[in-house]
């Protein structure tokens, strides 16, 4: 995978995961156009379309874009699968997850993101590991402070 | 000072804004406060400040002033700042940033830590973006942990030696000794990032490939996890929709893949496993398909045997019934991929593919108009051709250029009958006539030409098309040049294809006048409409004056290639009435050239094979390789009348490039007959100087006069005189008027005169006066022949002589050397 965003009906951005090396203009660049793509498409349409040398794998989850930019060798359906994966995860985080617990708290969204893949593939397969693992990060994340300053 | 806002408080704040000017400025004052926390370097809330940042990173605010204090955040000692820290430096940090290389300690530092969430943050962040430097410093690291016990940093390490061997792939070499247990783990973690590992290492290095398939046996090792995969009963942990860890499944069946292609070895030892998952997977949700997919795509990469194939294809087939979308979408794809292969196999599902024309996706629409025009073949062209043409009716504006291209070639390989062919194309000349690619015009005029029987058809067919509408450039363009050359036979009612229609010579020239003053016709249809009622003169019997008004009406015309043509024309009815039906007679059939121009051109230097030509299917004209041999054997007697008549449109005579390469050493070097690329459209040689001739300035006029003339051939009573011209302005052009005598006592009959050139010069032959040359030297032939030398070479010719002479035919053939220099230099 070379990137992941995530973003509102609106456009606006809510995630984004980078997984290649280009400059700020070019991942702002790379943004606005591919988010004008996909909410361009309609609901019939299917979830891949091509994008330069790339393919593009979209789904949405309520008002949220979950879209996954792979090379032209990976598996478009179990990308599908990653971007479902991901969501479950948020879920059961969250609890019922929604737009508003990712814009409040997108850094968690992010170390989440960040057990479940790496460098763009998938690390763990197994969601109760991911968790299990979120859990204690955040445990030791209240042991340094005896009160948390962030929120 | 007061605490800096909490982070839940800021977005909240920034949220209400109503106007984006609002938020910029809640932005700034924000930025401000932090600016001046950072200067006052606060380390108790310099996470807090940080994390605020990044928020605003993501609105699209500039955040670089926030770069150095995430590498202290990732220097502090507490778990909530590194984790922040490492956060914004995915972020900020990139390896483009100067400060880039600056965390490289602190992650080499992190990557020994005590506890593994602190080495898991330090190893996420060094394999999502490190750089190549970083990599290099910190590859031991990283294969230290790939050695460790603790699942947990061991995937992570895996994932991280894949970026470090993709910026740095000279380092792959010292993973290899730890990647030796990996597969035994248990944990599926572990065994997922190792099999991407793995199959990082087998695509970028044959060598290590070879490695894996025989020294580690890595084929039977994944086989057997496979197939526990498969056949273990449900895991709560792994399973998704009654599948046991999908991912993981993907990944292995993807590095067999590799491990199978070009190898019988490896392909043999996956045979049945690749089997079992394809027949037993669960179809009814995404997850089963996805797996199939990867499996298909799996048995048609690597040398399986043919049953498993025809059960991939079937796997397919199904794909393309199924409700999702996303299935036919991928289905579609792979087809797209195995067509060439496996035609037969594809071609049994047809009728499912030309059904997805019709689908509401654009995507898949476009994967089934490239499928459907590669399983066109002699049996299936009348069927297909009909639904080709209803998509193309239908479809988005998008596709129709490369239908259009797509069916003309389809027709073109496959037509059933001449007369489908032309029908054909107009219906696509009718129905998209606008979106047909420039390129197409002239392949599809000389299609017409050489379709000789059907010329009254087609004629009257394009004329009654361009009546209603002459919008639609390529048609109108298409139509014009038809009507000029055919005009007689519309007024004369000759068709028998079907009922011919009654139109008067007004009625045309009507209907062109109107395309020439229309504002929908470009200045090129313009062009091909003036040609054509020029053309018409010699066609037409009383309107010869309406043409030659319409004629002179342009001579003023704003459009200088109009008002060049039209100049000419009128030169032509004043000064040189006497050649007008020559020049303008009917267009000799074509040789159909393919190459795409000069860069195919093949360089034999002095080699007399010509390059072997790419194979394809054999256009309706004569072959390439036929042209080779008619430039060595021009002379004897084909059909190609020799002289070319001047064509004063933009149809380029390719049989003016065989007369090229008479002359002594046999170069096929200019030949026309070049490898063409096999989906190109075939296009036709244009001398180019033909037209420049005529357009950048009037010759005839502005010569160059007291250059000597001289004896070209003096044989049998026969003398052949040169006079020469030259233009001031193009130099590069030499006028030469042959004069032939015969001072015998019989006539010379049939007489045909025929010359080449070297390569470097191009040649024009004009009609000549007569095919007699009477006896006693009581008349001439006269005939006027245009040489191009831009390189001002010694001019040089070689000439043949046919001619019937007391009863017997005669034939020879000279060389002319002994041109004046003031002819060519």
């Amino acid at each position: 995978m070379q990137f992941m965003l995530l973003f509102s009906r609106q456009g606006k951005l809510r995630l984004q995961k980078w997984y290649v090396s280009l400059s700020d203009r070019e991942k702002k660049k790379i943004t606005r156009e591919i988010v004008q793509t996909v909410l361009a498409r309609k609901p019939k349409m299917c979830s891949f379309l091509e994008w330069r040398d790339l393919k593009i794998v979209y789904k949405r989850y309520a008002t949220l874009y979950f879209c996954c930019a792979i090379e032209d060798q990976e598996n478009e359906l179990i990308t599908l699968e990653i971007i479902h994966r991901y969501v479950e995860l948020l879920d059961k985080y969250f609890g019922s997850v929604c737009e508003l617990d990712i814009i409040f708290n997108f850094e968690k969204a992010y170390f989440i993101l960040d057990e479940f893949l790496l460098g763009g593939e998938v690390q763990e397969t197994s969601k109760k590991n991911i968790l299990k693992a979120i859990e204690q990060a955040d445990l030791l994340q209240e042991i340094s402070y005896s009160t948390s300053l962030l929120c | 000072m007061p605490a800096p806002i909490r982070l839940r408080e800021l977005i909240r704040t920034i949220r209400t804004a109503r106007t984006q000017a609002e938020e910029r400025e809640m932005i700034q004052k924000e930025c401000a406060a932090i600016r001046s926390s950072f200067r006052e370097e606060d380390n108790t809330y310099r996470c807090r400040n940080v994390a605020k940042l990044l928020y605003m990173h993501m609105l699209g605010y500039p955040a670089h002033f926030g770069q150095l204090e995430c590498l202290k955040l990732i220097a502090s000692q507490k778990f909530t700042d590194k984790r922040i820290g490492y956060l914004g430096a995915m972020l900020l940090l990139d390896e483009r940033q100067d400060v880039h290389l600056l965390m490289t300690n602190c992650i080499k530092n992190d990557l020994n830590h005590s506890t593994q969430y602190v080495q898991g943050l330090a190893l996420c962040t060094l394999g999502c973006m490190g750089s190549s430097e970083m990599c290099r410093d910190l590859a031991g690291e990283v294969e230290k942990l790939l050695k460790t016990s603790n699942s947990y940093l061991r995937k992570k390490a895996a994932l991280c030696a894949v970026h470090v061997i993709r910026k740095v792939p000279e380092l792959m070499e010292m993973f290899l000794p730890a990647t030796k247990n990996l597969l035994n783990e248990k944990n599926h973690g572990v065994l997922h990032t190792s099999v991407v590992l793995l199959t990082e290492m087998c695509e970028r290095s044959p060598d290590m490939l070879a490695h894996f398939r025989k020294n580690e046996k890595l084929v039977p090792q994944l086989v057997r996890i496979l197939k526990n995969l498969i056949m273990s009963g449900y895991s709560p942990e792994h399973d998704v929709s009654g599948i046991s860890d999908p991912f993981l499944q993907v990944r292995i069946l993807r590095l067999l893949r590799i491990l199978g292609r070009n190898d019988d070895d490896s392909s043999e030892a996956m045979n049945d496993i690749l089997a079992q998952v394809a027949t037993n997977t669960e179809t009814s949700k995404n997850v089963g398909n996805a797996i199939l997919y990867e499996t298909v795509l799996t048995i048609m990469d690597i040398k399986s045997e043919s049953g498993l194939r025809v059960l991939a294809i079937n796997i397919l087939g199904r794909f393309l019934l199924n409700n999702d979308k996303n299935i036919r979408y991928v289905a579609l794809t792979s087809l797209l991929k195995t067509v060439q292969t496996d035609h037969n196999a594809v071609q049994r599902h047809r009728s499912t593919i030309v059904d997805c024309l019709k689908d509401l996706d654009v995507s898949i629409k476009r994967r089934a108009m490239e499928l459907s025009f590669a399983l066109v073949n002699g049996n299936n062209i009348r069927g297909m051709m009909k639904e080709l043409l209803y998509f193309l009716d239908s479809c988005e504006p998008e596709f129709k250029a490369d239908c259009a291209s797509g069916i003309f070639l389809a027709a073109e390989k496959y037509a059933p009958s001449k007369r489908w062919h032309i029908d054909t194309i107009m219906r696509v000349l009718t129905t998209a006539g606008s979106y047909v690619r420039d390129d197409a015009v002239p392949n599809l005029i000389q299609l017409i030409t050489n379709s000789v029987e059907m010329h009254a058809y087609t004629v009257q067919r394009l004329y009654k098309a361009i009546l209603g509408d002459y919008s639609q450039q390529p048609l109108v363009q298409v139509a014009a040049w038809c009507i000029g050359e055919y005009g007689d036979l519309l007024v004369s009612g000759q068709c028998e294809e079907e009922e011919p229609i009654q139109v008067t010579e007004d009625e045309v020239l009507d209907i062109l006048e109107s395309v020439l003053i229309s504002n929908m016709s470009t200045s090129v249809t313009r062009g091909y409409a003036l040609t054509a009622i020029m053309k018409l003169s010699t066609r037409f019997t009383c309107t010869v004056n309406r043409i030659k008004k319409v004629v002179s009406i342009y001579g003023s015309s704003i459009d200088v290639e109009l008002q060049q043509r039209a100049v000419e024309y009128n030169a032509l009815f004043k000064k040189y009435d006497h050649m007008r039906s020559a020049l303008l007679e009917r267009m000799p059939v074509m040789e159909k050239v393919t190459t795409n121009g000069p860069t195919e051109i093949v360089q034999t230097n002095g080699e007399t094979e010509p390059a072997p030509l790419e194979t394809k299917p054999p256009p309706s004209g004569p072959q390439p390789t036929s042209q080779a041999n008619d430039l060595l054997d021009l002379l004897g007697g084909n059909d190609i009348t020799p002289v070319i008549p001047t064509a004063p449109t933009s149809k380029p005579a390719s049989a003016g490039g065989e007369l090229l390469d008479l002359l002594g050493d046999i170069n096929l070097t200019g030949a026309p007959a070049a490898a063409p690329a096999p989906a190109s459209v075939p296009q036709v040689a244009q001398p180019p100087f033909l037209l420049d001739g005529l357009s950048s300035q009037p010759l005839f006029n502005d010569i160059t006069t007291g250059i000597p003339s001289i004896t070209a051939y003096s044989k049998n009573g026969l003398k052949i005189e040169f006079t020469f011209e030259r233009s001031n302005t193009n130099p590069s052009v030499t006028v030469i008027t042959i004069q032939a005598s015969n001072s015998t006592e019989l006539d010379m009959t049939d007489f045909v005169f025929q010359a080449a050139v070297p390569k470097t010069f191009q040649l024009q032959l004009l009609s000549p006066s007569s095919s007699v040359v009477p006896a006693f030297n009581t008349g001439t032939i006269t005939q006027v022949i245009k040489v191009l030398n831009p390189q001002k070479q010694q001019l040089r010719m070689r000439i043949k002589l046919t001619y019937n002479h007391k009863g017997s035919a005669m034939q020879d053939l000279a060389e002319v050397n002994n041109f004046p220099p003031q002819s060519w230099q």
